[in-house]
């Protein structure tokens, strides 16, 4: 280890890291994603994946799901930094795996290969219900709707059938029954 | 139909109603209609500052020293770039300011127009909140809130883009109604069972400490009333931070002393072995913990703080409290009134050894340092210069450094707002605008900027200021011609590979004094500082005060960052038992 004769002190043990889905309800105004933005970036915490659209365009409301891994401490600083924002109205938390909550990512993806490799690239996808939004002689475009782990499996096995393209999405979150996060 | 007004109208509509008396500013192309409507309000004050920077310290002087929000006037392009050191600074150390800044045209926005720049999205990390004002309907409502803003909670700064062809257009002005004052206690989210768990800590405690910070300042005068009752009826020692000086006095016996890198010995060392320690509107700090895995391991912890976010930030608590720290102490005398009217005597008996133990602690002396016959020590400055002023109101402001760490320890404060300090950013050349802000509030007071002669020359234009505006503020330059604190560390921790320290080819600030119109003096030996600082006080002018002081002294003791508290370097009369080894160095 190199000498330190810094100013500052050594970092303490770092603690287990947890992967969390925050979900922030905004005002939909100039500038609050690069607020949201700006503090993860700014007090370097992590993003994974973002997503963000507005839900309630009578009141103008956004709402931000943000994918993070952090320690405890961290996760717990995340939620009351993002609560001290002037345009946000409430924020929940959710970890990754909590059995009430329901996560999803959309990927569309672009495959370029003969009838016989397409029809096989569809078996694959077949249990996050494909959609097929667009087929040509030697290409096809799905739709799949699925947790983050399932499509990078999926998209694992799909490079041998002429993967070429893929876009996905942030996950998206929503509790399940009838209650709603207050 | 009600009167419309132009943007530039409604924004000293709104100050008027937001009882502004005083705004720091400099005039630019972007704001000129906001300046060319300043002749038609007499109860609002400009002050033409010479650098925007300055314009936001001497803001941050002025709230911190009053309690109300500082108002600041600046330009687009460089004049709102130029007060992102102040406003940096007043987020990190919670001071109200208000920054109204002029934006080009809203047609130009994005354009790279002529001093345009993205003056939301370079302070969108500084302040609280800020606004770009795009329709004048919105613009009442907007600086209203943004008072409401800096003014609640936990203070700080926030800021108002107005583009110039809003300035021109017109709209109505509604009726302003002052919101009742909430006193606060929408930030209270605490309960009288927090209340009785802090108290039946306190009584169980037998090496108790409490721990005071910013937060009593900032929560109002009554807070510091209130805090000097609870800590007299538990009869607990009590030790501050930086911000949090002149909430307790100074020089009262249960007091021990700042605490922190450069705190006193018995602080720190209090702080390191107590059971139970009561953080009053602290933050934790890293100037304060040292190293955290060790600080204070045998405490139960608990957390009185406004902002939620301060909990669990840096240092993990038994009993988090979230409130305003006047209202929290006040319910906390009044349950142990109520339910033990005798714990102060109960009390006693319990936490004797600790004052024991204590005493021993203090016994060392660690402010203590070896006085000299021939040169001026920095110490003995402060020490003559707070036995002089002590019999006035006086308010003390510093720049960033040694100076400000002797300041700290050796000025002992008695009541709240009269220290205002660059903490938490820790900005050079913040003290002497800082001193123009507080002699704005306080024309009659005695104001006086313990100064480095490094820092204050990074905002000393600002004397043009105080002299256009007969501000008798004085300027104590501890001058060493050294950026004295990271002489320090060189000398301590880099081989005394002197680096780039030293400054050559210092002006004469005597000559300087007299250069900007006010008063130079100078003092060589330790026989005439006496005499000279009284020739200070008693001039009724600004004064630069050059303090020629000895060039290697070092500000101790001090806590290595990176060791915990208990592991405290001393002065030079401890040293030669106690040098920093090859270990230690690394750890710092």
């Amino acid at each position: 280890m190199t000498k330190s004769k810094s100013a500052y002190s050594d970092p303490g043990k770092k603690g287990k890291l947890d992967t969390h889905i925050i979900v922030v309800w905004v005002d939909n105004e100039a500038g609050v994603l690069a607020r949201v933005v700006g503090l993860f970036s700014g007090r370097g915490y992590n993003i994974e994946s973002l997503a963000v659209a507005e839900v309630d365009p009578k009141r103008n409301i956004s709402r931000i799901t943000i994918v993070t891994t952090g320690t405890p401490q961290v996760i717990e600083q995340i939620k009351l930094q993002l609560g001290k924002l002037v345009p946000v109205h409430k924020v929940a938390d959710f970890m990754r795996g909590d059995k009430k909550i329901i996560f999803k990512e959309m990927a569309l993806l672009k495959l370029v290969g003969n009838t016989s490799k397409r029809n096989k690239a569809l078996k694959v996808c077949k249990k996050f219900n494909p959609v097929v939004l667009d087929k040509t002689q030697k290409s096809v475009v799905l739709q799949i709707t699925a947790l983050r782990r399932e499509i990078d499996t999926v998209m694992g096995n799909l490079k041998k059938f002429g993967l070429v393209s893929v876009s996905r999405t942030g996950a998206v979150a929503m509790t399940r029954g009838s209650e709603i996060f207050k | 139909m009600s009167k419309l007004y132009t943007g530039a109208e409604i924004v000293f509509k709104c100050m008027e109603d937001q009882k502004v008396e005083f705004i720091f500013g400099y005039p630019g192309g972007a704001v000129l209609p906001i300046y060319d409507e300043l002749k038609n309000h007499d109860s609002i004050k400009h002050i033409l500052v010479r650098h925007e920077q300055g314009a936001g310290h001497a803001a941050e002087g002025y709230a911190r020293s009053c309690g109300k929000p500082g108002v600041v006037l600046v330009t687009s392009g460089p004049g709102a770039t130029n007060v992102v050191t102040a406003l940096t600074d007043a987020y990190m150390d919670s001071i109200p300011l208000v920054c109204i800044s002029g934006q080009v045209p809203t047609h130009l926005i994005g354009t790279d127009a002529f001093q345009e720049c993205d003056t939301t999205g370079i302070t969108r990390p500084c302040t609280k909140h800020n606004w770009l004002v795009k329709d004048i309907k919105d613009l009442a409502k907007t600086i209203h809130k943004a008072f409401e803003v800096a003014t609640t909670g936990r203070p700080g700064p926030v800021l108002v883009d107005i583009p110039k062809d809003i300035q021109f257009q017109k709209a109505k002005y509604p009726n302003f109604k002052k919101q009742k004052k909430l006193n606060g206690k929408s930030n209270n989210r605490f309960s009288q069972k927090d209340i009785d768990k802090i108290i039946e800590l306190m009584g169980k405690a037998k090496q108790p400490i409490f721990y005071t910070g910013g937060g009593v300042i900032n929560s109002g005068p009554n807070a510091s009333e209130h805090l000097r009752e609870l800590v007299s009826i538990t009869g607990f020692p009590i030790t501050s931070t930086l911000q949090g000086l002149g909430s307790y006095p100074g020089d009262d016996s249960q007091f021990l002393g700042m605490l922190g890198m450069h705190g006193t010995y018995e602080a720190n060392n209090a702080m390191h072995d107590c059971d139970l320690m009561i953080n009053v509107g602290a933050r934790f700090d890293d100037r304060i913990t040292g190293k955290i895995d060790e600080f204070s391991p045998k405490s139960k912890k608990v957390h009185i703080d406004i902002d939620p976010s301060s909990i669990n930030k840096n240092v993990k608590v038994d009993l988090p409290i979230v409130g305003d720290v006047s209202d929290v102490i006040l319910l906390l005398i009044k349950t142990i009134k109520k339910n033990k009217p005798n714990f102060l005597k109960s009390n006693k008996q319990n936490v004797s050894k600790w004052w024991e133990q204590i005493a021993k602690w203090r016994s060392v002396n660690s402010l203590n340092f070896i006085n000299s016959d021939k040169t001026i020590k920095p110490q003995f400055a402060i020490q003559r210069l707070y036995e002089l002023t002590k019999n006035k109101d006086t308010f003390i402001t510093t720049e960033v450094g040694q100076h400000q760490m002797w300041a700290a320890q050796h000025y002992k404060f008695d009541k709240p707002n009269r220290w205002m300090t660059s903490g938490g950013l820790g900005t050079m050349g913040y003290g002497l605008p800082a001193a123009v802000g507080v002699q704005i509030a306080h024309p009659n007071k005695l104001v006086v900027d313990i100064a480095g002669e490094a820092s204050v020359l990074m905002t000393m234009q600002e004397m043009s200021t105080a002299v256009q505006y007969n501000l008798p503020i004085k300027i104590f330059i501890l001058n060493n011609e050294y950026m004295g604190m990271v002489r320090q560390w060189q000398e301590l921790l880099h081989e005394k590979n002197y680096s780039e320290s030293y400054t050559a080819a210092l002006p004469d600030f005597v000559k300087l004094a007299e250069a900007y119109g006010c008063i130079g003096i100078r003092a060589k030996t330790p026989d005439e500082l006496d005499r000279k600082i009284q020739e200070m006080i008693d001039v009724k002018k600004p004064v630069i005060f050059d303090c020629l002081v000895d060039k290697e002294e070092n500000c101790f003791p001090m806590i290595p960052s990176g060791k915990p508290h208990n592991q405290m370097l001393l002065g030079p009369n401890d040293q030669k038992e106690n040098k920093i080894t090859g270990k230690g160095k690394t750890l710092v």
